[in-house]
C-alpha cells in the first residue's frame, strides 16, 4: 500500500518535469532554423499559399498560444497529426515502437548478462589476464563511437564473413529466428559501450565491498568463495551497478537513434531523425514526450529496485 | 589426557613478497584446552590479530605462515588443503570480530545469515522448522531478547550489543570447539561490554569450548582470562597463567601494560574556586528533525536541556555511552552545530545564535581535538602546513606562525624538525600530539577533546592524558574532556558530568562522583569497567 502511494506520488512529481521537457522542446524547435511550411509548400509556392498553410497549421499564432493549444490537445490524448504525411502521430509512434523496444531490451539484456559477470570475474581475479583484457576492452568501448563499432561489425561479420544481414528489420511475426538474426548486429553494436560501462562499474563496486567486514565474516563462516562473492559481496555492490544500468537505459535513447540509422531499422530513432529533417513539429514533440516519459519511468523503477536490494533504503 | 583444542607451536608469519624480511609474528607457542580462555594481549602492530587469522586460515594474501604448526583438535592446519580448512571454519572453529556494526551483512536478514552456516556445514539437510528452532534456541542461549523479532530483522535494526550476540550465536550454531574473539567488546559501551564478557565466560563453562581472545585491555584480561600471552612487535614477551602474569609480571612491558589501564584513581587536582568561568552553558537543547520530501517529520531529542559552567584551568569530564548526547553537546558548544534552544556564553558573550562571521572570530577561543588522529590530518599536507593554516587564516604572518608552531610541537613533545613531514610517517600517538598542537595554535581558552584518547593504545593513552594535564598546568587551559570511559575521565578530570539519553544525570567533583555516586546509572558505569576490582586489588598489594 505504502509502495503504491509512493509510486503515485513519484509519478505525480514527474508531471512538472514532463511539462518542462515539452516546453523546452517546443521552443527550441521553433527558434531553430528551418521552416516546415516552406518545405511543405515547395519551391514555387506563392507567399499567399505559404501564409495559408501556416494559418491552417496554426503556426501563425504566438508561440505561447500554440503551446497551450497543443498542451490542451495532448491532455485529451490527441498528439496531433504529422504535418508531412497527415498520419495521426499516435499511429506513427505505434508503428515505430516495436523495433526500438526490441533493440533496447536486447541490448540491455546482453550488456547485463555479459557485463556483470565480466566485472565480477575481473574483480575476483584482480590483476589477472581477464582483468587486464577487460580493462583494455572497456577503454576501447568508451573510446570508439557507436557508429564506428557498427561499421566494423558490418564489415567483419556481414560483408566478410556473411553471417548476418547488413541492415533491415523483420518483425517478430516474420519468425523468431529471422527477427533475432536481423537484430544481432544492431545489438552487438549498441551493447559494446554498455558492456564496457557495466563491467567497469561492477568490477569497481565489487572490489570496494570485498574488503568490507561482512565479507570477512562470510569467509570466517567457512562459505565457499563463490557464495561469498555472489551472495554477500555482489548484493551489497548492487546499488551502483543498478544505477549505471538505469543511466545506461537513458543514454540508450541517443544510441538507438544512431544505430537505427546505420542498420536502417524503422524504429523511433529513425522516426525522430526523419521528423527533424522535415521539421515535422507534432511528431518531434510527441516523440520527445514519449522518450521523457520512458526515462522518468525507468528512473522510478531503479529507485524502487534500490529498496529491493538494500533493506536500509526505505521507500518512505 | 584429552586432546587440547588448539595447539600453536613456533608460529612464524611473514610477508609473502619478502621471504627474508622481518616476520610479523615470530615464534608463538600457545595451547588452549577445552573450557579455557586464553588472551593474547598486545598493542597495535603486536601481531595478535595476525595470529588469529593464521589459525582461521584467513590471512591476507600478502602474508604467509613461514614456520611452525597450528593444530585444531590434533589436526594440523598449516599447509593443509585450503578447502579442508574452509570446511573447518564455521563448524569446528569460529570467529567473532571487533565491529559488530559492520561484521554482519547489511542486506541479509539475521535468519538468512545464520541459516547459511547450516546450509554449508550441516551434515543432513534440515527442514525449515527445525532450522528455525535451532536458530531460535541458539539466539536464546546468547540471551538475545525477543529472538523471534531479531531473527527476522536486518542488522541495522539491532543495537551493537544485540549484533554482537547474533555474531556469537552464528559462531556457536554448530557448537565448534574453538571460538576466536578478536577484540569483540572494544567497540561496545562499557555496560554492554560487561554483558558480552559475562556471556562468553558462561558459554565457556556451559559448552566447554576453548576461546582465543584477542585484546589490548588488561582490564578485560583480568576479568576473563585463564592464561595470557603478551605480545609486542610480533614477539611473545611473556606468557603464563593469568593470575600469575597479573600478580607478578616478569617483564617491564607487561607491567607497563597493566599499569596503563586507567584504574579510576581520582585526580587530586582541586580547581581554584576563584577561577573565572570561561564557558557558561544554559539549558542548551538540540532537536534533530528529519523531514523527507513527502513523509511526515521525525524528530530526535539529542539534548534535553544541558546547563553547566567551565572555569578557567578546569578539566570537566563529560562521560556517557553512545547516544548519550555528549558529542552533540560538544558540537553545540563549539558551534559546529546550532542548538535549537539555550544560551552558550563564551567569556560572557552568547554565541548560541552567532552568525558565520562572528563565529569565525570566536572559534579561535574554542578548539577541538578529535577521536581519530588517522583521519583528522590532511594526508597530503605536511603537518607543519596543516598547523599554520589556522593562524594564517587569522592574519598571522607565515614566518611568525612557523616559529610558533615549532614551539608548540616541542610543547606537545614532538621535535620541531618534523614540520615538513607527512602525517603517514607518524604513529597514532604522535599524530594525536600533532592534532593537539594544531588545536593550540590559535591560543584557545577552551580545548574540547572528543574521545581523543579512545583510539590509542593504552600505553600511548596514558602519555596523552599526561600531556593534557601538563598543558592545563602550563597554559591554564580549560578543557571539556569527552569520553565513554569513566576510568579515563577519573584520572584526568577535576569534575565529572555523567550524561544519559541527552540529559545530564549527575555532576560533581571527581572524587565525590567516584566515592559517592548518587545516580544508579553512574554506579552501573563504574561497575561495568572491566577488571576494576582485581586490578585495584593488585595495585594495593
Amino acid at each position: 500500500m505504502q509502495v503504491l502511494l509512493l509510486i503515485g506520488r513519484r509519478i505525480a512529481a514527474t508531471v512538472p518535469v514532463l511539462i518542462a521537457v515539452a516546453l523546452i522542446a517546443f521552443v527550441l524547435l521553433r527558434i531553430s532554423s528551418g521552416d516546415p511550411v516552406a518545405q511543405l509548400a515547395g519551391d514555387n509556392a506563392t507567399p499567399e499559399a505559404i501564409a495559408a498553410i501556416r494559418a491552417r497549421l496554426g503556426l501563425d499564432q504566438p508561440m505561447i498560444i500554440q503551446f497551450l493549444q497543443w498542451g490542451w490537445r495532448v491532455l485529451h490524448g490527441d498528439l496531433g497529426t504529422s504535418i508531412v504525411s497527415g498520419t495521426p502521430v499516435l499511429r506513427l509512434i505505434g508503428q515505430h515502437t516495436a523495433p526500438t523496444i526490441a533493440v533496447s531490451l536486447m541490448t540491455m539484456l546482453v550488456s547485463v548478462v555479459i557485463g556483470v559477470p565480466l566485472g565480477v570475474y575481473a574483480a575476483w581475479r584482480r590483476g589477472g589476464i581477464v582483468d587486464q583484457l577487460t580493462s583494455v576492452m572497456t577503454t576501447a568501448g568508451f573510446a570508439v563511437p557507436t557508429f564506428a563499432v557498427g561499421y566494423v561489425w558490418i564489415y567483419l561479420l556481414s560483408m566478410q564473413a556473411g553471417l548476418f544481414p547488413v541492415q533491415g528489420y523483420v518483425p517478430l511475426s516474420g519468425g523468431v529466428g529471422r527477427f533475432l538474426w536481423h537484430l544481432t548486429l544492431p545489438v552487438l553494436t549498441l551493447s559494446f559501450v554498455y558492456i564496457a560501462l557495466i563491467a567497469r562499474v561492477s568490477r569497481t563496486s565489487l572490489l570496494e565491498v570485498m574488503s568490507d567486514d561482512y565479507v570477512r565474516t562470510a569467509r570466517a563462516k567457512g562459505l565457499p568463495e563463490r557464495t561469498v562473492i555472489f551472495r554477500h559481496a555482489l548484493r551489497n555492490a548492487a546499488v551502483p551497478i543498478v544505477s549505471i544500468i538505469g543511466i545506461g537505459v537513458a543514454l540508450l535513447i541517443g544510441g538507438v537513434v544512431i544505430t537505427e540509422s546505420i542498420f536502417n531499422l524503422p524504429g523511433l530513432g529513425r522516426l525522430t531523425v526523419d521528423s527533424v529533417m522535415a521539421r515535422d513539429y507534432p511528431v518531434i514533440q510527441a516523440v520527445i514526450i514519449v522518450f521523457g516519459g520512458v526515462y522518468v519511468l525507468i528512473n522510478l523503477l531503479i529507485d524502487l529496485s534500490y529498496a529491493a536490494f538494500d533493506p536500509r533504503i526505505s521507500l518512505s | 589426557m584429552t586432546e587440547p583444542v588448539l595447539t600453536i607451536k613456533g608460529l612464524v608469519v611473514g610477508r609473502r613478497d619478502d621471504p627474508s624480511g622481518d616476520p610479523i609474528v615470530r615464534g608463538l607457542d600457545l595451547t588452549i584446552g577445552a573450557g579455557e580462555i586464553a588472551c593474547i594481549v598486545g598493542e597495535s602492530g603486536s601481531g595478535k590479530s595476525v595470529t588469529s587469522f593464521s589459525v582461521m586460515g584467513l590471512l591476507p594474501d600478502a602474508l604467509t605462515p613461514r614456520a611452525g604448526s597450528i593444530r585444531l583438535l590434533g589436526e594440523e592446519l598449516l599447509g593443509t588443503d585450503p578447502e579442508k580448512v574452509r570446511k573447518l571454519r564455521g563448524s569446528r572453529m569460529a570467529m567473532i570480530f571487533q565491529e559488530p556494526m559492520t561484521a554482519l551483512n547489511p542486506v541479509m536478514t539475521i535468519r538468512a545469515q545464520l541459516a547459511e552456516v547450516i546450509e554449508f556445514h550441516g551434515e543432513t539437510p534440515m527442514s525449515r522448522s527445525a532450522l528455525d528452532a535451532l536458530i531460535l534456541a541458539t539466539l536464546e542461549d546468547m540471551l538475545v531478547r525477543d529472538p523471534k523479532r531479531v531473527m527476522n530483522s536486518y542488522p541495522h535494526q539491532l543495537s551493537g550489543g544485540q549484533r554482537q550476540r547474533v555474531m556469537i550465536a552464528m559462531a556457536l550454531l554448530l557448537s565448534p570447539s574453538l571460538l576466536i574473539a578478536d577484540e569483540p567488546t572494544t567497540a561496545l559501551d562499557v555496560t554492554t561490554q560487561k554483558q558480552i564478557l559475562g556471556l562468553i565466560k558462561s558459554l565457556v563453562e556451559r559448552r566447554n569450548i576453548g576461546v582465543l581472545f584477542i585484546t589490548h585491555d588488561f582490564g578485560v584480561v583480568a576479568d576473563i582470562a585463564d592464561q595470557v600471552v603478551v605480545m609486542q612487535r610480533g614477539e611473545v614477551v611473556e606468557s603464563g597463567p593469568a593470575a600469575k602474569v597479573l600478580q607478578s609480571p616478569e617483564k617491564a612491558y607487561t607491567r607497563l601494560l597493566i599499569d596503563s589501564v586507567p584504574k579510576g584513581h581520582a585526580s587530586t587536582n582541586v580547581p581554584s574556586e576563584l577561577a573565572a568561568p570561561v564557558l557558561d552553558v544554559r539549558d542548551v537543547q538540540m532537536v534533530y528533525g528529519r523531514r523527507s520530501l513527502f513523509g511526515a517529520a521525525t524528530t530526535t531529542h539529542a539534548l534535553k536541556g544541558a546547563s553547566f559552567t567551565l572555569n578557567q584551568g578546569e578539566i570537566l569530564g563529560v562521560v556517557g555511552e553512545s547516544g548519550s548526547g555528549k558529542s552533540t553537546l560538544a558540537r553545540c558548544v563549539a558551534r559546529l552545530a546550532t542548538p535549537t534552544a539555550g544560551q552558550i556564553l563564551l567569556m560572557g558573550r552568547d554565541i548560541s545564535t552567532a552568525g558565520q562571521e562572528e563565529l569565525r572570530l570566536q572559534r579561535r577561543y574554542i578548539q577541538f581535538v578529535f577521536q581519530d588522529p588517522y583521519r583528522s590530518l590532511n594526508p597530503r599536507l605536511p603537518v607543519g602546513r596543516s598547523l599554520i593554516e589556522g593562524a594564517v587564516n587569522f592574519g598571522v604572518p607565515a614566518e611568525v606562525a612557523r616559529d610558533k608552531v615549532r614551539a608548540l610541537l616541542e610543547l606537545v613533545g614532538m621535535d620541531a624538525y618534523i614540520f615538513d613531514r607527512l602525517p603517514h610517517e607518524f604513529s597514532g600517538g604522535q599524530r594525536q600530539r600533532i592534532c593537539i598542537a594544531r588545536a593550540l595554535v590559535s591560543e584557545p581558552q577552551i580545548l574540547i577533546a572528543d574521545e581523543s584518547v579512545s583510539a590509542l593504545d593504552v600505553t600511548v593513552q596514558a602519555q596523552v592524558l599526561k600531556l593534557f594535564a601538563d598543558l592545563r598546568a602550563r597554559l591554564g587551559l580549560a578543557m571539556l574532556f569527552i569520553t565513554h570511559d569513566l576510568r579515563v575521565a577519573a584520572e584526568l578530570c577535576d569534575r565529572i558530568m555523567v550524561m544519559r539519553h541527552g540529559e545530564i544525570v549527575e555532576t560533581g567533583p571527581t572524587a565525590e562522583i567516584m566515592q559517592h555516586p548518587q545516580h544508579d546509572y553512574t554506579r552501573a558505569l563504574f561497575a561495568a569497567a572491566p577488571g576494576q576490582e582485581r586490578l585495584r586489588a593488585l595495585a594495593t598489594v
